[in-house]
């Protein structure tokens, strides 16, 4: 049996059921905390079967046609068991929810870094010798790696128009017409890529770090060309993920074709520098954006215009224009985006896709609007919050922009602002504030889970996967609640293709699919004990693990009579996203400090104020808001992928030249959230998180380095050579 | 090659090749895998082991570089149960994918010990005046160990609390 429901509107949240156990909505600890701390939590490299051998992926070193020119000499060195290339091996990772192979093949490299060969040996020291021993010669084709050498085919454009952007631009009262450029970025995860996989005869069984297990199952089988049942993958710890893990990568390809030929356990962890490369990117941006209001700041044309880019072959094009279509009111608009093929390293989604480059450029230019038009860039925001879609026409399921401006502005005391930039200065250093509003298109995939009930307690099984998230602590704080028990007796088990396929981890649906699909495994649970009980499954209250109803209390262990019972539940994304248009929204506010000696940025303050859904755990839903600010600060201020000009590789593929923010580079946080009750979610009512609090959290600091000494930075990021060259 | 050293309070003997890092012989020789492989390049921070009561980055250091030192891992920072750091470090949600975390407990232990015997940093204003834990100078000391999920304020707070414990505790 199973309870399965499709979101199609209000009806399905049914009122406001929560339960009596008060633990969903509460600061619950992560249940697997201790094996964080304690250093015991297996993740993907670390099972070390007996007879286990070692691979190192090998790199094309430039563009074209591969030859090896001393492979017999590498097949020759001490511990080497094969020298592996495949055509099954893939290019660069797949994209997520693909569900098949991503190009496939190792003769030509369409990108410098591309893996081209795996070395597998006895050890980890001799595979990595032999492998950086291996010469890679590659030769041939003028391939185009700059965005300024590339035109986009006919194919690769997207457009939407309403009104004439053109006549309104020219009639307008205040405008604004800026180019902005944001560089490729990377996930940078701690946990390295990385895969073990074993044979069973014909099956294979894959330890991987992976976001979305269902698909990826479906992946590596279509790479090695077996049945997806014949594929097990196993992911119960993730060392963070943020997109790059979304879909299958090139370590777990190469270790299931090695451990297939050699007949033995391979695994294979990428390098740091190649974690850089062989995933995917965020592309690198260009967006011209046209805003024009009339003489009270109401909008009156937004055209947006992108430039990203990918590899050929690839679906995946950085949807900047994702939140620009719902943002802001506007008659007259323009909406534009073009895909470059590059020859760069593969590019995919990247924690928040669309937004976190789309809504920081449209955010920027927000305040440089407001500064032209002399209005308060809070007031501004406020005024041009649409009733509806402004493109489609469709309502909001609800929308607490509003709340979200007024309350983030007196949380930080934005009224005491200076309204002119240059105001405030302290030694060497000028200060400002700024802010950016938050946009993230919310949505809900399909997704099962099997909750068991047993006189031991609540079990939850799903293959969905904690990245970081706290699938682990919500997913048990749903079933406690709904089945009334204490969270010291419930358990999550997470990360198996053997479990009920869940949405995943990614685009900030998993808590809130795979939490409803808990939620109605515990409804036909609840239905079963209120059979017991005769009551309905309405008046029944579960507590501390007593059934309570019609003033009859009894054991939920003596309904069950020794027996364990299993729930099922399936959400699938219904007809509610074709009847309102559903999104998260925010504001950031930002104070920094701006050397006028060095141009060097410090952010003193960072505060967002978000509207979610319903918070499902405050303290874990605030560290993923704190993860997202601070991704905004390395966005505004250090992050940046840098492409040679000759051949498009990375050429800063390591932490020592890619700046992610550090402890002091980050500030206090201030993290709050305002109440939003959708309807249109479910009975759990929850929406996604982990991806909003980086939407124009960069804009914010941009913002704010201009209010404090006047330097309107659109290249990001706001380097201080950057900085000074507009201080000088 | 031949090497003995003691990791957490017990004698390990090992006959490594002499390119195996400290970090590989803990995790694939050893088998205590808590110590996590970010870069192994010295950058990250993950694998930050605490020999002869200093923190290190295991991955730079070959493991035939200590002979008869005595080195503690996450695995040996806990007693009968979690140590005040760590039960901290979950109280105040001090990670998120857990995969920085035993290098910041590493780092933080030793860092607790650092400022106790009055190691200045780099943002220390006086360097003869006793070092203090402020939030500049707890926040650069720690700025070795990163953390992509981004937890610093959860890290710094469960610092600041189990030092005031430690603070408070006379033993």
């Amino acid at each position: 049996m199973s309870v399965e429901m499709k979101i199609d509107g209000p009806e399905q949240a049914q009122g406001d059921q929560t339960g009596a156990q008060a633990v969903l909505g509460y600061a619950a600890d992560r249940p697997e905390g201790g094996l964080k701390v304690t250093g015991a939590a297996p993740y993907a490299a670390e099972p070390c079967p007996a007879n286990m051998a070692h691979g190192f992926l090998v790199r094309a070193p430039g563009l074209g046609k591969v030859r090896l020119t001393n492979l017999e000499v590498v097949q020759g060195m001490a511990g080497v068991l094969t020298v592996l290339r495949d055509d099954r091996m893939i290019r660069n990772a797949a994209q997520g929810t693909s569900e098949g192979a991503p190009v496939q093949g190792v003769d030509q490299a369409e990108y410098v870094g591309q893996p081209i060969a795996l070395v597998v040996a006895e050890s980890f020291e001799q595979a990595r010798h032999a492998a950086l021993a291996l010469r890679v010669d590659t030769a041939g084709d003028d391939l185009v790696v700059n965005p300024q050498d590339a035109v986009a085919a006919d194919d690769d454009i997207d457009e939407t128009a309403q009104g004439d952007l053109e006549s309104a631009f020219a009639s307008s009262a205040h405008r604004i017409d800026q180019t902005y450029t944001t560089p490729s970025l990377i996930s940078a995860a701690m946990e390295p890529h990385a895969a073990l996989a074993e044979w069973d005869g014909d099956k294979l069984v894959l330890r991987a770090s992976l976001q979305m297990l269902k698909y990826s199952r479906t992946e590596i089988a279509d790479c090695v060309g077996i049945a997806p049942e014949d594929v097990r993958v196993l992911a119960p710890y993730v060392g963070g993920g943020f997109g790059s893990k979304l879909g299958i990568c090139a370590e777990a390809v190469a270790a299931a074709l090695a451990a297939r030929q050699l007949g033995r356990p391979v695994r294979v962890v990428q390098h740091r520098r190649q974690v850089f490369e062989v995933n995917t990117r965020r592309s690198e941006t260009t967006q011209r954006i046209r805003l024009c209001a009339d003489m009270n700041g109401q909008l009156t044309g937004i055209g947006h215009q992108a430039l990203v880019s990918n590899l050929p072959g690839e679906d995946f094009a950085e949807p900047v224009l994702q939140a620009t279509h719902f943002a802001y009111a506007a008659p007259n608009r323009l909406l534009r985006r073009e895909v470059l093929r590059l020859h760069r390293p593969a590019a995919g989604s990247v924690r928040a896709p669309g937004e976190a480059v789309g809504v920081t450029a449209f955010e920027i230019a927000m305040d440089e609007l407001a500064c032209a038009a002399g209005i308060d860039p809070v007031a501004l925001r406020l005024r041009n919050i649409p009733r509806n879609d402004p493109e489609s026409g469709l309502p909001f399921s609800s929308h607490r922009l509003a709340e979200c401006l007024t309350d983030g502005s007196r949380r930080f005391g934005w009224s005491k602002r200076p309204t002119a930039p240059r105001q405030q200065r302290e030694g060497e250093w000028w200060i400002g504030t700024g802010m950016a509003a938050a946009f993230r298109v919310n949505s809900m995939m399909e997704a099962e889970a099997r909750v068991v009930l047993s006189a031991q307690g609540v079990r939850v099984e799903t293959d969905m996967t904690d990245i970081g998230t706290a699938s682990y602590a919500i997913l048990g704080q749903i079933a406690a609640e709904r089945l009334g028990h204490p969270l010291s007796r419930t358990e999550v088990i997470l990360g198996d293709t053997d479990l009920p396929p869940s949405s995943g981890s990614g685009g900030s649906f998993g808590a809130a699919s795979t939490g409803t699909a808990v939620w109605l495994a515990c409804e036909e649970l609840r239905r079963m004990l209120a059979g017991r009980m005769g009551c309905d499954a309405a008046d029944l209250t579960l507590k501390d693990g007593y059934a309570l109803c019609d003033n009859r209390r009894r054991a939920i262990a003596d309904l069950l009579d020794g027996a364990s019972v299993t729930g099922h539940g399936r959400v699938q994304p219904g007809e509610a996203g074709d009847k309102v248009r559903q999104a998260t929204t925010g504001a950031h506010f930002a104070e920094v400090a701006v050397s006028d000696m060095t141009g060097e940025v410090r952010v003193r303050r960072l505060a967002g104020t978000y509207a979610a859904g319903r918070i499902l755990n405050p303290r874990t839903a605030r560290s993923q808001c704190h993860g997202g600010m601070t991704w905004g600060i390395g966005m505004a201020l250090t992050e940046a992928l840098i492409h040679d000009r000759r051949d498009g590789h990375v050429v800063n593929r390591d932490f020592e030249a890619f700046h992610l923010p550090v402890n002091a580079d980050v500030p206090d946080l201030d993290v709050a959230f305002v109440e939003d009750r959708d309807d249109w979610l479910g009975p759990l009512r929850a929406k996604g998180l982990g991806e909003l609090s980086i939407c124009g959290a960069a804009a914010a600091v941009i913002n704010a380095v201009h209010h404090a000494c006047g330097v309107r930075v659109r290249d990001l990021p706001a380097t201080p050579d950057r900085v000074l060259e507009g201080l000088v | 090659m031949k090497l003995s050293f003691s990791v957490n309070g017990t004698p390990r003997t090992l006959d490594l090749d002499p390119r195996v890092t400290l970090l590989d012989a803990l995790r694939e020789h050893l088998q205590l895998t808590g110590s996590k492989k970010g870069c192994d390049h010295g950058q990250c921070g993950a694998c930050t082991v605490i020999v002869g009561g200093r923190r290190i980055n295991a991955c730079l250091s070959l493991a035939m570089m200590h002979e008869g030192d005595e080195i503690t891992t996450v695995e040996g920072l806990s007693g009968e149960g979690l140590s005040v750091l760590q039960q901290a470090f979950i109280e105040h949600d001090g990670f998120q994918c857990g995969y920085c975390t035993p290098g910041q407990l590493c780092s933080a232990q030793a860092m607790l010990d650092e400022v106790a015997e009055g190691w200045p940093s780099h943002v220390t204003e006086d360097l003869n005046a006793p070092a203090q834990l402020t939030q500049a100078e707890l926040a650069e000391r720690m700025s070795g160990n990163l953390c992509r999920c981004s937890c610093y304020p959860g890290i710094n707070a469960a610092i600041l609390q189990a030092a005031g414990t430690k603070a408070a505790d006379p033993a």
